[in-house]
């Protein structure tokens, strides 16, 4: 029964979206705007249908429906509820269920916003998007159908991938991952209804997508920072990112998006870089696909499972759709893509945003061969490969560097030609502080050119990027006899996205200390204890009290106390474990970590005596991770003051652009 | 004039950076690319095979595992039925690491014919086995049980 409605409802989907797709430029090119209506209409049935089914299969994973193949995929009784809600997106048939269901809601939202919009701008995205979900729903009626009937309908399930159920993240970060991975398909079909609807010689389309391509981004950035915090909680290894395929595959079409949310304001600026745009948003698009494709079907974990499945066909068949499709679209649009504007001047923001953009496109290039390659070289070669982290790391971390530098040069230079004294007041601030932290970085031990100019450059981008919050208010104040935080909250009134820009600058600074101290600096110290031994790391003592045993609902964990030692005082405890799930032999490693602003100290349990003598842990200092999530938290911030509505009552400039709008 | 001019000297500033980032790239991948590799595979390559980043797959060797808790030093073999490639690695092996398991390591094969290990890994396939006795959880959690009194 769930099951019939679940599977029915994508079915008429699938006809809805293909009916209003097909309808939707008929339309158009009749110039019957009256029938827009019915295309709107697909778009919103679409989304209540597609909402059903998802209700659907999570009310069959609730009630432990195993008739579903999916439910008796990834079900189980034992399971707790959270876990057994969240599985919805736990294995791949239910993942592309819940990526039809968050494109149905971009989809209807998009529309419901724009509804009232003239053009053909909306008409032709709302199609796209149609497109699109057209797509998932073919792989959910074919290669990815969750909704199979099974026979006989088994008692119990083998619940969800272990490592899937074993901390709280996993209900974050997937939900964020899809947020910012599907919405950024929102730009994309507003770029191709731009070119459909020959819109693309005015930039109205960017000032239209301006909001949602930050949403798109900020979401994803939440979801990267999240996934790397759940890697550093559950895998036991200390890392937070290895440059695996997985990660990978959300990091790239990140470099692109961030590319672009820069370059933007260069075309909106000066006209130029219009077609070099269209490209980074379509291809940040099609580089969402192949990295669903990349995770999705098997190929990369296990390279010969091309011939298992058929979805990585239909991935396959998607990407060069899109790409011809698009190809032919910019083609026929060139006319319309030259540049106003020329570079005036080789120091100018201009200037800037062109190498930070080479710089990220550069970036996203070398993770995509390094994360390809071994396709490649099985294919030709035959031989079985992999490019590990040192590959990553050598390419990537010259570039991380002089981004940091960039980001620190960038708001302190104007637009079209650099003007000297101002320009070297508001240097001096980011000058003084780059010049501390490189020497604390040498005094505090680290010899690797690379970090110390990490630490140097994160330094002078903080303090060139604070200076502008300061010299703002600092004039309003002066200006308007404000108060410091009244002037404050005005000065990022008045210009949202210019100052979440720099809030996002800030949390990339905190970031980058993160990343480069803990990768400098991180401690290890791995020990075999008996109870009331204890073992120092980084100055840290902590001392091994006893081995322990519990069961759980759905698990058998076992664990060690440790407690953290100043002097002969237990400061606190930290509870590393093992937790023993049915259906996997090996334990899965669940770390404690202790936070501090200093650091984490992390602690993982490797290894016992099964009488409880002994057991083998590694402890690790690691320096400043905390503030790699409080920096992702600020990123996220600085996305979410970019999109918040301007301020009304500024002043003149509100005019001026609302003349700008309304001229035709 | 001065457009074309720009415009050439542009395009072939592109193209000395697309060639020094092949160049890096290419350069990069040809030292980093990790192997996969049997024992048989990895012998059979002689002089080509030492110093370079491996990931060495096979079986531990029944009766080769030396473990010394203390110092945490752990030597064993790792074969493939013909071949057979002595293994050194710092830490404690992960929990089913036993006689007989499917292992992959990765390290630097050296020239004192000792493979040294920067990671352990235990092969296990994602598909549902049975534990067998003694490796179920639920024995070695009622041992610890009983040994700690609680």
């Amino acid at each position: 029964m769930t099951r019939l409605l679940a599977y029915d409802a994508i079915l008429v989907a699938l006809a809805v979206t293909a009916l209003g797709a097909l309808f939707g430029p008929i339309a158009v090119r009749r110039g019957r705007r009256d029938w827009l209506m019915y295309l709107y209409a697909a778009v919103y049935t679409n989304f209540v249908l597609v909402t059903v089914s998802t209700l659907a299969l999570v009310y069959g994973l609730v009630s432990h429906d195993f008739s579903i193949s999916y439910v008796a995929q990834v079900g189980s009784r034992a399971t707790p509820t959270f876990y057994t809600i969240i599985s919805l997106w736990g294995a791949l048939e239910g993942s592309i269920v819940f990526w039809a269901w968050v494109l149905a809601m971009y989809a209807a939202a998009v529309v419901w916003f724009n509804r009232k919009r003239e053009g053909n701008l909306v008409p032709y995205a709302a199609m796209t998007l149609l497109v699109v979900a057209l797509f998932f729903h073919v792989l959910l009626i074919g290669p990815a159908n969750p909704f199979q009937p099974v026979f006989p309908v088994p008692f119990d399930g083998p619940g969800p991938n272990p490592l899937l159920q074993n901390h709280i993240l996993m209900g974050v970060h997937p939900p964020l991952l899809y947020l910012g991975y599907v919405g950024l398909t929102v730009p994309f079909a507003f770029a191709v209804g731009a070119m459909l609807s020959g819109e693309v010689a005015s930039d109205d389309w960017i000032r239209l997508t301006r909001r949602w391509t930050i949403t798109a981004w900020g979401f994803l950035t939440a979801a990267i920072i999240a996934g790397m915090w759940w890697s550093y909680e559950v895998l036991g290894w200390g890392g937070y990112w290895a440059w695996d395929p997985v990660e990978n595959a959300s990091f790239i079409p990140w470099l692109t998006a961030t590319a672009y949310l820069h370059s933007v304001m260069v075309q909106e600026r000066r006209g130029m870089l219009k077609l070099w745009n269209l490209n980074l948003m379509v291809g940040t698009f099609v580089l969402t696909i192949l990295g669903t494709f990349l995770t999705r079907s098997g190929i990369i974990s296990s390279v010969h499972a091309f011939t298992q499945g058929t979805i990585g066909y239909y991935f396959l068949g998607f990407i060069a759709l899109v790409l011809v499709a698009t190809l032919f679209l910019v083609a026929g649009n060139s006319d319309k893509l030259a540049s106003d504007g020329k570079l005036d001047a080789p120091l100018s923001r201009e200037t800037v945003f062109l190498l930070q953009n080479l710089l990220f496109t550069t970036f996203m290039f070398t993770v995509l061969i390094g994360t390809l390659f071994p396709l490649v070289a099985e294919a030709a070669r035959g031989v079985k490969v992999s490019v590990g982290t040192p590959f990553f790391n050598r390419m990537s971390i010259p570039l991380m560097v002089a981004l940091l530098f960039l980001m620190g040069v960038g708001p302190a230079l104007p637009w079209r030609k650099a003007a000297g004294p101002e320009l070297k007041a508001k240097l001096v601030p980011g000058v003084i502080l780059g010049l501390v932290l490189a020497i604390v970085a040498i005094v505090a031990g680290a010899r690797n050119v690379y970090s110390i100019l990490a630490f140097s450059f994160a330094g002078f981008a903080l303090g060139v990027n604070v200076e502008e919050f300061v010299r703002g208010a600092n004039a309003r104040v002066k200006a308007h006899g404000e108060s410091w935080p009244i002037a404050l909250s005005h000065l990022v009134g008045g210009n949202r996205r210019r100052y979440g820009g720099y809030i996002a600058h800030i949390g990339v600074v905190l970031v980058a200390f993160g990343v480069t101290a803990s990768s400098t600096f991180r401690t290890e110290q791995e020990a075999t204890l008996k109870p009331g031994e204890t073992v120092t790391v980084a100055g840290h003592t902590v001392r091994f009290k006893n081995a322990w045993g519990r069961e759980e609902k759905q698990r058998q964990v076992i664990g060690a106390t440790m407690e953290l030692m100043d002097g002969n005082r237990v400061v606190s405890t930290a509870e590393p474990r093992m937790n023993y799930y049915p259906t996997s032999q090996q334990p899965v490693p669940t770390p404690d970590v202790r936070s501090m602003l200093s650091g984490d100290l992390y602690f993982n349990l490797m290894a016992f005596k099964q009488d409880g003598s002994n057991v083998t842990v590694k402890v690790i200092w690691e320096p400043l991770v905390p503030w790699i999530w409080f920096g992702g938290f600020v990123l996220c911030l600085g996305a979410v003051v970019g999109i918040l509505p301007q301020r009304q009552k500024m002043a003149a400039a509100v005019p001026a652009v609302a003349l700008a709008e309304a001229a035709p | 004039m001065t457009t074309k001019r720009t415009k050439w000297g542009a395009l072939a500033a592109v193209g000395v950076l697309v060639i020094a980032f092949g160049w890096l790239i290419y350069g990069g991948l040809d030292s980093n690319v990790v192997y996969f590799l049997t024992p048989k595979e990895l012998l059979a390559k002689g002089a080509d095979g030492y110093d370079k980043p491996i990931r060495l797959g096979g079986q531990v060797k029944p009766g080769s595992v030396i473990w010394d808790e203390k110092a945490l030093d752990l030597r064993f073999a790792v074969t493939d039925g013909t071949g057979e490639v002595v293994v050194h690695s710092k830490g404690a092996p992960p929990n089913m690491f036993k006689d007989g398991q499917g292992v992959v390591v990765e390290g630097r094969y050296g020239k004192d014919g000792v493979f040294k290990s920067t990671s352990l890994m235990v092969k296990h396939s994602n598909e549902y086995k049975a534990p067998t006795k003694g490796e179920r959880p639920s024995e070695m959690y009622k041992s610890l049980m009983k040994s700690t009194g609680t």
